[in-house]
């Protein structure tokens, strides 16, 4: 017995039809709603609330945010530091990942395989911090400082996690070898699969240089693939946290790199303030969705 | 009658002839640099520019083994030497005994991480692509509305969401548990979506068609169709998955020894300073490598399946 026409486009067919693809999208759906959008909506509740997990919520308006904004330095500081990171390592780690996959796109499959391998690595290997921990050691046994002691360019070592003026341009680089990740891969993969007739039509259509092939017909036609990589870059450069807590420890000197996701995690899993948290929470939410739709409105604007 | 020959061969040549031509172009330096030649200072800089990446990459990395492997008077050299001159295991033979004195053997935190690893990727990959095929392949109501929401969700991590997820886990009553390290990750939303755009290009309609005119049903569709033509982007999902599970460290969700995986034993380790620095060293090579083995495996389905991971708005 053939069924109906499934060429027809309009939502038909029974629930009792439709029951199977109901029973494979439960599972995600369950988990989905669940860990992401009622955490989403809970905040969002919470931060009007005072909240220490053991008596019930009590409402206070917008006390959170307005003790974050007016009330809480160490807020402040962590907010600041959040946007250093974000503003350094979120564009470099981007423009970083694009440029070395538009680079090794140049070479033959082979080496281009071994060579993305070896910049995918830090990222591939997750939490490798501790090598850097090692190199930026404050006693002379710092790989760095040993260095630096060896050349002469410095008479005694530097406490590089320890100092404030240092801990953070330290704490960048080593964010910004662990950002060739997902992103990366995407734009290989992109740039591979750029239609080929489309350089030669602008060959023809007079293209002179690469710079030139580059805007006009690599750039927009991996849109996609460019905004995909923003939103990677922007979801980590915001969420920075353990890494410096592993490397400079919580708080840091001055909490000079304490970030809002280190902050919240103890106002919230330490000193149990869920109200207080769960509103710093939707700040950074904010924050994120703000720079990713201000984001996607630049890439659409790639080419013209 | 040479010019004949050209017209001739210049139309007989056949389509996949000329896409080969344009990949030699683009996919050898030797051919890309007669088209557009780049200056010779332009040339110094791009190949300083991959060397110094390179190196910054790696590196660091490199150190990390050849510090495992060191004897503990290479370790207090001073200036500390990159290379190691006599190579030995002792700092991965000497982990079991460093952590005696927690009452959680070695083995228990490998059993933990492999264990916790293995199911999350497993269900994370078949949750995930039972999802998008449903998002992609279905007629039901609100999976635009869904697919949009999940695009957006891309956005949020376990650590911007560590605190409301915590409420929800306390809530479950299911803080320490195995199921803290499993099911955020299992709810991750890069696996539906990689996938459901992957779909999108790979899975002609006409196929679902074919199948349902034979009398097949969405289950046994899924399993006999769909499963083995997104097997590359299957095994892109268990790379991402992998990864993640296996570097993550609950924050303040498991407080049971005996439940703990390797990245927490870190700090136990580097707590003695320069003379366990080889064995910090030895856990980092240990951590290391399941990643890259599974990158190894599945280098090849990665990139080709990562090119429609596009969010397209």
């Amino acid at each position: 017995m053939i069924k109906k026409n499934k060429l027809n486009l309009s939502y038909e067919g029974s629930f009792k039809e439709n029951l199977p693809c109901y029973i494979m999208l439960a599972p995600f759906a369950l988990l989905f709603i669940l860990f992401l959008v009622l955490p989403i909506i809970a905040s969002m509740v919470l931060s009007f609330s005072e909240f220490d997990m053991v008596s019930m919520p009590k409402f206070t308006g917008f006390a959170n945010y307005f003790r974050m904004l007016f009330d809480d330095e160490v807020f402040l500081t962590t907010a600041k530091n959040t946007l250093v990171f974000a503003v350094i390592t979120g564009p470099a780690g981007f423009i970083l990942s694009f440029i070395l996959a538009w680079f090794l796109n140049e070479f033959r499959p082979g080496i281009r395989t071994v060579l993305s391998f070896m910049f995918y690595c830090p990222a591939l290997v997750g939490n490798a911090y501790y090598i850097w921990q090692v190199a930026f050691s404050s006693d002379s046994y710092g790989y760095i400082n040993s260095m630096l002691l060896s050349m002469g360019l410095i008479t005694e070592p530097i406490y590089w996690l320890r100092d404030s003026s240092y801990v953070m341009p330290v704490i960048i680089i080593v964010q910004l070898w662990m950002s060739m990740g997902v992103a990366f891969l995407a734009n290989i993969s992109g740039l591979q699969n750029v239609n080929g007739e489309m350089y030669e039509a602008g060959a023809i259509d007079g293209i002179r240089n690469r710079w030139q092939e580059l805007w006009y017909i690599t750039l927009p036609s991996m849109q996609h693939i460019l905004l995909f990589s923003a939103v990677m870059q922007i979801a980590t450069a915001f969420s920075v946290s353990q890494l410096p807590i592993a490397m400079a420890g919580y708080p840091s000197v001055n909490n000079s790199v304490d970030t809002i996701v280190s902050y919240l995690s103890d106002a919230g899993t330490v000193r149990y303030e869920m109200g207080y948290a769960s509103a710093i929470s939707v700040v950074l939410f904010l924050m994120m969705i703000i720079t990713r739709n201000i984001i996607s409105r630049l890439i659409n604007k790639v080419g013209r | 009658m040479a010019a004949v020959t050209e017209v001739e061969n210049g139309t007989a040549l056949p389509r996949s002839n000329i896409f080969k031509r344009i990949h030699e172009r683009y996919s050898s330096s030797v051919s890309q640099s007669k088209r557009y030649t780049r200056s010779r200072a332009g040339n110094i800089c791009y190949i300083c520019f991959l060397v110094f990446m390179g190196l910054f990459s790696v590196l660091p990395l490199i150190y990390c083994v050849t510090t495992s492997l060191k004897p503990l008077d290479e370790l207090m050299i001073f200036p500390p030497r990159f290379f190691v001159s006599r190579p030995t295991a002792q700092n991965y033979l000497a982990l079991p005994g460093l952590l005696s004195n927690l009452r959680v053997p070695l083995s228990r935190y490998i059993f933990n991480s492999v264990f916790v690893a293995v199911i999350t990727t497993v269900l994370y990959v078949f949750v995930s692509t039972m999802a998008a095929f449903v998002l992609t392949k279905s007629r039901i109501k609100g999976k635009k509305l869904m697919f949009s929401a999940v695009q957006y969700a891309l956005l949020f991590n376990t650590f911007t969401l560590a605190i409301p997820q915590y409420l929800i886990f306390s809530y479950l009553k299911i803080i320490d548990t195995y199921w803290v390290y499993m099911l955020p990750h299992i709810a991750s939303t890069m696996g539906v979506f990689l996938m459901k755009q992957y779909m999108e290009g790979s899975i002609p309609d006409v196929i679902m068609e074919a199948a349902r005119i034979d009398g097949a049903g969405y289950f046994r569709i899924f399993a006999e169709i769909v499963l083995p033509m997104v097997k590359p982007c299957c095994m892109t999902l268990m790379l991402f998955g992998f990864r993640d599970v296996w570097a993550a460290v609950p924050q303040g969700t498991v407080f049971n020894e005996s439940l703990k995986t390797l990245p927490a034993i870190m700090t136990q380790i580097t707590a003695g300073g320069v003379a366990r620095s080889g064995s910090a060293m030895a856990v980092t090579v240990i951590m290391m490598l399941p990643p890259i083995i599974v990158y190894m495996i599945s280098q090849s389905n990665v990139i080709e399946s990562m090119n429609s991971a596009g969010i397209k708005e």
